[in-house]
This record gives structure tokens, C-alpha cells and sequence, in this order.
């Protein structure tokens, strides 16, 4: 096994709404942890999901076997948020004052707000709730830089990329371009794997 | 969307817990594997029809739960092992078949995967499975892990040939959609010939005919075989036990709640002082094997989901054996230590026994605490929403439009899909069906409401349903419907595929389970045959849709409307747009239009947003899909289509 945990269980909840590729990205992750010799456990909320409600990945790493599917509340030691608003909602259910927390700041409005029957928390605001509730916190523009890449949904990579920048827990960039080359049609992977590196940059 | 199912013998994989009883289906050798596709079960089939290729096995979507039952029953009759799997409610579609083989028995293995949903995460109840095994007599296995769920599945093709009867393995969301790792086994060689016997005397189970009479005779030895399958569940290694010798609390439990339990006891720091049981055979349960664990303790706790299955058959065999295990205190859902509705998690299992044994629950720091408090409320509801594109918004703004200018209290009989989104008020600004059942439900209904016109209901009966459900159980209804001379107007909602649950084929696509071109069957020319009226148009084009509704719902008898358009996540569709679209902030007078924001209010298409600064309507170029049917709402003709410019 390469690398020791911080913490066993390491608890990573990936969260965002319905078609940012939240799946396909903690699948990715999770794949590279296995092949880091970690035994993982992956619970996934989607299905009617994918119609623009909030999704979330509990990723946990371990040494030792399968935990539950789903972390306990106030256990999460990493939230990387595909979306602002879904940092705060995940946040006020499982962060810890030791929680790290990486967030694209891109909102993607519910319906609610574009009908003005709810409001949307401006970035200022999020910057400092997000920041209350983590130990270490980072905000990231991912999708703007996922589309300078050509391609909006990139973002989820560029997120897991920022993971590996981190050094929050042990990462290793070669399997996880592995696990991305064996899932990914050709044509994809170039693109993929330099949506890795710039996540990567953006934060160290 | 793992290529690591068909891995080699001893290979260490990460699997969905639905791609581990696949892998458990292939290392028993399935041959034939049929379903009808519903969340959270799909994935089981995806992922055996992509081994399909290999000729090594057959895969269907089945036209509904039963027919897939029957399908899968036809393979074991002839000798092969097959598989059939649904969602909980399919058991309820497929039970009256299920109860006359559980009475006339099988031959190959033959194992029914059930994936109950509790909480409702993909469905529109959290009924429960498992008590068909107990009402219908066939032996219940519960797995707990990702690797048991293949492990399990792979067993119960033994048992079931053993028995001869169909054994049920039931799973639930956090299982079949929760991955973890597994290690492979070895993948058989190619299965037997098939052919069904029926040379012998009637009553041979082997090569006679397969009946559930004479009824007695057969249900008595339908009951030898469940003592059979509890004899086996004395040894099973699929029971665990760990925890001290002589706990203060037995904390019984089986499925994902496992996982649950065995984390809380952790979490809490009292594993020296709670045993846990966890049971992967349910039912019957081994009366032995419990009479021993039951001994353990005089507090028994019982976690599952979602009503008390384990808890009362748990009861049942203290109170039977009360002499052996003495008096016993149980908690469960009976006393409301665990809640008795909707999912569970570790937090509810840590609180119970933290009650129970008096065990505080650890605590956020103070300061922590108000941070949250002051987070609270932020982060604002995000509802269910039909997707940018998606063309039932398209339908039902033309069935809201066409009943609003009908103007005779008109209503819609909703049904099970994306489209049961239409009763709520935040997919669209206004709430169209006013019914929501069972597949199927909204065409039996409306026959009914269409035949009250004697009693003085003089409104417009309509109902909707999708292209697979149509297939599922809309026919026996708009057969009725005809025959009966109702009066109703049925609008089919035709995306191109069983969308919801992830595009899967059905009996209208011109593709199979496999991949492999297929007949179609013909909506239109079906409900034609049937005796209905019958037009098809384009939910896009929002006036030749209206005006033909209007008109249909002029008409008298059974008329059906065909809204034909491929659902926006559809292969066809995904990353492509026909549009690149813009709003002229000019042409849009924002709040004193006098449109009350039709597009964001009303419409609402995630990927129209209103921008507060200026007052105007802006599309979102990250979440608008280029369906152009927004420019067609505007009054102002604000919202413009332009030349997508391809790169």
C-alpha cells in the first residue's frame, strides 16, 4: 500500500448537482485509491438525481474493510463541492472543525431562485460560512477554467485535481490518469488529464 | 460503468453492489437473466447484457416485472439457472405468478433479486419486498456487504436447485448503489443444454409437467423445502456474530443497516459492551442457530429497514423458544427506538443505543455549533426539476395551456416516470396531474372517471404515461377503456427509451437489452388496433400541439395523442445542441412586461436565469441545452435561436 491515511476511515464527500459528473469523478477517485492498495467504500445518492437535485459521493478510504455507505454526520474530513451553495448544505450536516473543504464557486441556480421563491447566498457570503465551518477551506473557479478547457463539465475533474494539489491525503496522480485512461474513450483522455494538472496548479 | 466485473479469479475489484450479484449471477453460471428496469436494480442487467455478446447467456428488458418473471422461469423449467431482478414494487407486479411457482417449483436455479428503495431516494413508495418470501413461502437472503452480495447470489442458484423452488435475494439502494471492494471468483464453464422434460408422471418434479396442483399436496411440499433451505441457514456463514460472550444488549440486523450498526457501536466506543448479530438469511429464520445467539442477552435491539420484518419474526422464535432463551426486553420500531419509516443511518442506530445503554452521543464543539446555527437556512432547497431540454416540460406546458383554454375543470391522471414531477409545483409553475399511483394507474383511472358522465362528471378525463410504461400496463387499461365506451384522452409522453432509469430499451425501441436490432412494436399502431383515435405530434412545436389536444378533447371515445420527442439525456442528444440561444435585452422589459417572468416563474428551465441587476431574463450557457422551445414562451419575443457556430 502506498501512503498512510490521516484518518481510518479517511471520510470524502464529493457533492454537487444532478450532470457536474459528480459519479463519474468519485468513481475515478475511488478507483485510484484501490489501486493504492486501499479498500474503499463508495454510497451514491442519484437516480431521480439526475434532474437537477443536489448529488453526493461518500468516498471512504480505509485500511481495513467496508464501512457504511454513508458517513456519519460531522464526519466528513474532506468536501470538495461541485457547486457553492451544495458546500453549505453538506457542510451544516458533516463538517467538523477539522474539515478540509475545496469549492467551485460556480452556482447553478435552483428553480426556486430563478423564481424568486428562495434566495441564492452571495459568493462573500459563502466564502465565510464555507470558511466557519472547515478547518482549511479553498475557492476555486473551476468551471470557468473547464470551459477556457472547451468544456464545462470538466470541472469535476479539474475538483479532483485540486484533491491531489491538496495534500490533504496521500494522492497518487499516475494512478488516478490510469484510472481516467482505462474509463475514457481516447479522445477524451487528453483533455481529461489536463484538466487534472490545472486543478492541480490552482491550488499549490 | 466498471470493466473490472469480468476480471479474473482472485483480482481484488472495486464493484457497485449491482455489479457484484451480476458477477455473482456469472460465477454461478446464469444463463438467462430478464427484468424490467427500475431504480435502484437497473444496473444488475447492464451489466450481465454487456457479457451477452459472448453467447455464454441471454438478457432481456422485459416487457413488465411479470413477464420477466415467467421469462426467467421458462429458462429454469428447462434446465438452465436464471436470474430475474426488480425494484420493490415490481414484486407486486410479478406476485401471482411468483406465488403459483413458489407452488409448482423449479428446476435450474432460479433467483429473484429484489432492490428496495427505503427512503424513497428513486420511487414513489418505500414498500417492502421481503415480506412477499414470508407470504408467498420461498427462502429470503439478506446480504450485508459488497462482497456477500456477490457471494450470496452465486449460493442461491445452489439453493434454489437444492430445493427446487425460486429463492429470493433482497437488496436496497445503499447496497445495490454503494460500491466497495470485492474479490473476484472463478467463472464457470459454459452451462448446459436446455430442454424441459415433461416424459415423466405429473407429479415427478424433475420430468414431469411444472403445476401448483394438486394444490394442497404441492403447498406441503413447498413447505418441506422451506425446512429444507432452514436447515441450510443453521450452518450458513452468511450469519455473523462478534462482540463479548455475554453482551448487555444483542443487536440483531441485516442488509446496508449492518454497515450502520457495526460503525454507530464504534462511533459510540461500546463494542465491549454490544454484541452484534447480523443475519443474511431472514427468512426463514434458523431456529436453532438464534435460539443460541438469543441466549446471549436479556435486551435485544432489532435495526432494520423499513417496517418490522426481523424484529416480529425475531418475537416469534424468543416467544416459541421462551423456555430456552428466558424472558427477553426488545427494542426496535415496535417501541420507536428506531424510527419505522424511511432510511436508516449510523446517527439513528448510535442514538438508540446510546438511549438504551445510556451512552452519550459525542458532541460538536460549542463554538463549532454556532457556526452552524448561523449557516442554517443558506443554502437554499433544490427541488426536482425536469432537465434543460427536457420535452416534458414542453408537453406539459401545451396539456396546462390546452386545459386552461378548454375551461372545463379538466384534469390529467398523472403516472410513474420523470413525468410524476408534473403533480409537483417546483418543476413546473403550476401543477398539472392531480393523480399518482402505481404503472400504469393514470389510464385505469381515467377509464373510470370517463364513465361517471351519468352521474354528472362533465370534465375532461385525460391521463398521461410514458412510451415504456405504455408497453408495462397501459394496454390492459385502454383496452378496458375502449370496450367499456369511456370517455378520456390519453397522451403518451414519448422519449424514446425507458428514460428514467437510465435509457433502457423497451418493446417500442429498435434495439434489444443486447444491443442487437430488434422489431418494433408500434405505439400508434397498437392503440389503432385497440379502437382508440390516435395523432402524434411534436411537443415542440407548442401550437399544432395544443390546438390538436383541444380538439381530441372535443371529441368523444378514446383518443390518444402521441408526444413524440427524444429525451434530452438520450445518447442521440446528450452534448448536442440545435441551438445557440440568447435573450435580446432589449426586446425583454423584464418586470413590467406584464408576463410575470412566464420564463423563470412558469417555465422555469434551469437554464433560463434572471438576472437582478438589470431586470432581464439571461440564458445560462452552462446548463441551456439548445432545445430552443423557450423563444416560443416569450411574449416580447425576447428569447432569440441562433446558428449554433461549430467549432
Amino acid at each position: 500500500m502506498t501512503g498512510t491515511l490521516p484518518h481510518d476511515p479517511y471520510n470524502i464527500i464529493i457533492t454537487g448537482v444532478g450532470g457536474q459528473g459528480n459519479v463519474l469523478a468519485s468513481r475515478l477517485l475511488a478507483n485510484m485509491f484501490v489501486r493504492m492498495g486501499h479498500k474503499v467504500t463508495i454510497g451514491e445518492t442519484f437516480g431521480m438525481s439526475q434532474r437537477g437535485g443536489p448529488v453526493m459521493s461518500h468516498i471512504r478510504v480505509s485500511s481495513q474493510g467496508a464501512w457504511s455507505p454513508q458517513i456519519p454526520r460531522a464526519k466528513a474530513d474532506l468536501v470538495v463541492a461541485l457547486e457553492p451553495a451544495e458546500a453549505i448544505r453538506v457542510l451544516a450536516d458533516y463538517g467538523n472543525p477539522g474539515t478540509t473543504s475545496v469549492v467551485n464557486m460556480r452556482p447553478i441556480y435552483p428553480v426556486g431562485v430563478l423564481s424568486g421563491e428562495a434566495e441564492y447566498p452571495a459568493p462573500e457570503k459563502v466564502r465565510e460560512v464555507v470558511t466557519a465551518l472547515s478547518g482549511r477551506a479553498y475557492f476555486l473557479d473551476a468551471t470557468a477554467e473547464a470551459v477556457k478547457l472547451g468544456n464545462p463539465i470538466l470541472s469535476n475533474i479539474i475538483m479532483v485535481g485540486a484533491v491531489a494539489g491538496l495534500n490533504a491525503l496521500p494522492v497518487d496522480t499516475e494512478l488516478f490518469a490510469e484510472a481516467i485512461r482505462q474509463s475514457m474513450p481516447a479522445s477524451r483522455v487528453e483533455a481529461n488529464l489536463r484538466a487534472l494538472a490545472i486543478g492541480e496548479a490552482l491550488v499549490t | 460503468m466498471s470493466t473490472d466485473v469480468m476480471r479474473e479469479e482472485g483480482v481484488e475489484v472495486l464493484l457497485m453492489g449491482n455489479e457484484a450479484m451480476a458477477r455473482g449471477a456469472l460465477e454461478a453460471g446464469v444463463q438467462v437473466a430478464a427484468a424490467y428496469p427500475g431504480t435502484p436494480s437497473s444496473e444488475i442487467i447492464e451489466t450481465l447484457a454487456r457479457q451477452a455478446e459472448t453467447g455464454r447467456l441471454y438478457v432481456e428488458w422485459s416487457t413488465n416485472e411479470k413477464v420477466a418473471l415467467e421469462v426467467a422461469a421458462a429458462a429454469s423449467f428447462a434446465g438452465l439457472r436464471s436470474l430475474c431482478v426488480m425494484k420493490q414494487n415490481g414484486v407486486n407486479v410479478a406476485s401471482d405468478f411468483l406465488l403459483h411457482l413458489g407452488g409448482s417449483g423449479t428446476r435450474g436455479g432460479l433467483v429473484l433479486v429484489t432492490c428496495d428503495d427505503p427512503g424513497a431516494l428513486s420511487s414513489v413508495n418505500e414498500g417492502e419486498s421481503r415480506h412477499f418470501a414470508r407470504l408467498l413461502e420461498i427462502p429470503l437472503l439478506e446480504p450485508g456487504d459488497f462482497q456477500e452480495a456477490k457471494d450470496m447470489v452465486r449460493w442461491a442458484f445452489s439453493l434454489s436447485e437444492e430445493i427446487r423452488n425460486v429463492v429470493m435475494v433482497r437488496s436496497v439502494t445503499r447496497m445495490s448503489h454503494a460500491s466497495g471492494n470485492v474479490v473476484l471468483g472463478p467463472l464457470p464453464p459454459r452451462g448446459p443444454k436446455a430442454h424441459f422434460d415433461f416424459s415423466g408422471p405429473p407429479t415427478d418434479p424433475d420430468r414431469g409437467m411444472i403445476i401448483s396442483v394438486p394444490v394442497v399436496e404441492k403447498h406441503r411440499g413447498q413447505q418441506a423445502k422451506l425446512h429444507m433451505a432452514q436447515a441450510r441457514f443453521e450452518e450458513s456463514p452468511f450469519n455473523t456474530y462478534s462482540g463479548p460472550e455475554h453482551p448487555e444488549l444483542l443487536l440483531i440486523t441485516s442488509s446496508a443497516c449492518y454497515l450502520y450498526s457495526r460503525e454507530a457501536l464504534s462511533l459510540l466506543g461500546v463494542e465491549d459492551r454490544v454484541g452484534l448479530l447480523k443475519m443474511g438469511t431472514t427468512w426463514p429464520l434458523p431456529t436453532e442457530f438464534m435460539t443460541r445467539q438469543l441466549r446471549r442477552a436479556d435486551r435485544v435491539l432489532v435495526v432494520e429497514e423499513v417496517i418490522a420484518f426481523l424484529e416480529e419474526r425475531v418475537k416469534v422464535l424468543a416467544a416459541e423458544q421462551a423456555r430456552r432463551v428466558g424472558i427477553k426486553t426488545f427494542y426496535g420500531k415496535s417501541d420507536g427506538q428506531i424510527p419505522s419509516v424511511g432510511e436508516l443511518n449510523p446517527d439513528l442506530v448510535m442514538a438508540a443505543v446510546g438511549r438504551i445503554l445510556g451512552v452519550e452521543v459525542p458532541a460538536l464543539p460549542a463554538p463549532y455549533q454556532d457556526a452552524l446555527r448561523a449557516a442554517a437556512g443558506l443554502a437554499p432547497k433544490r427541488e426536482l426539476t425536469f432537465c434543460p431540454g427536457c420535452p416534458h416540460r414542453a408537453s406539459f406546458w401545451c396539456i396546462n395551456d390546452a386545459l386552461r383554454r378548454d375551461d372545463r375543470d379538466g384534469f390529467v391522471c398523472g403516472d410513474i416516470g420523470c413525468y410524476s414531477m408534473a403533480t409537483l409545483n417546483p418543476a413546473t409553475g403550476y401543477r398539472t396531474t392531480q393523480t399518482l399511483h402505481s404503472m400504469g394507474s393514470g389510464t385505469g383511472l381515467a377509464s373510470g372517471f370517463g364513465k361517471l358522465a351519468s352521474f354528472g362528471l362533465d370534465q375532461p378525463v385525460l391521463a398521461v404515461c410514458g412510451d415504456s410504461t405504455f408497453y408495462h400496463a397501459v394496454v390492459p387499461a385502454l383496452i378496458n377503456a375502449v370496450h367499456q365506451e369511456s370517455e378520456m384522452t390519453l397522451v403518451i409522453l414519448d422519449n424514446c427509451g425507458t428514460a428514467m432509469t437510465g435509457f433502457q430499451s423497451h418493446p417500442g425501441s429498435d434495439v434489444n437489452a443486447q444491443g442487437a436490432p430488434s422489431p418494433v412494436v408500434d405505439a400508434a399502431a397498437v392503440c389503432r388496433a385497440i379502437g382508440a383515435q390516435v395523432v402524434v405530434t411534436d411537443p415542440f412545436d407548442f401550437l399544432e400541439t395544443r390546438e390538436t389536444l383541444n380538439r381530441l378533447m372535443e371529441e368523444g371515445g378514446v383518443k390518444v395523442l402521441i408526444l413524440r420527442q427524444p429525451c434530452a439525456l438520450s445518447p442521440e442528444k446528450k452534448g448536442t445542441k440545435d441551438f445557440h440561444m440568447h435573450v435580446e435585452t432589449d426586446l425583454c422589459r423584464g418586470d413590467t412586461c406584464g408576463c410575470n417572468r412566464l420564463c423563470t416563474r412558469v417555465f422555469r428551465c434551469p437554464g433560463l436565469i434572471w438576472d437582478e441587476g438589470t431586470g432581464r431574463a439571461e440564458i445560462d450557457e452552462v446548463i441551456c441545452v439548445g432545445c430552443g422551445v423557450c423563444a416560443d414562451i416569450c411574449p416580447a419575443d425576447a428569447i432569440v435561436r441562433g446558428e449554433v457556430v461549430r467549432s
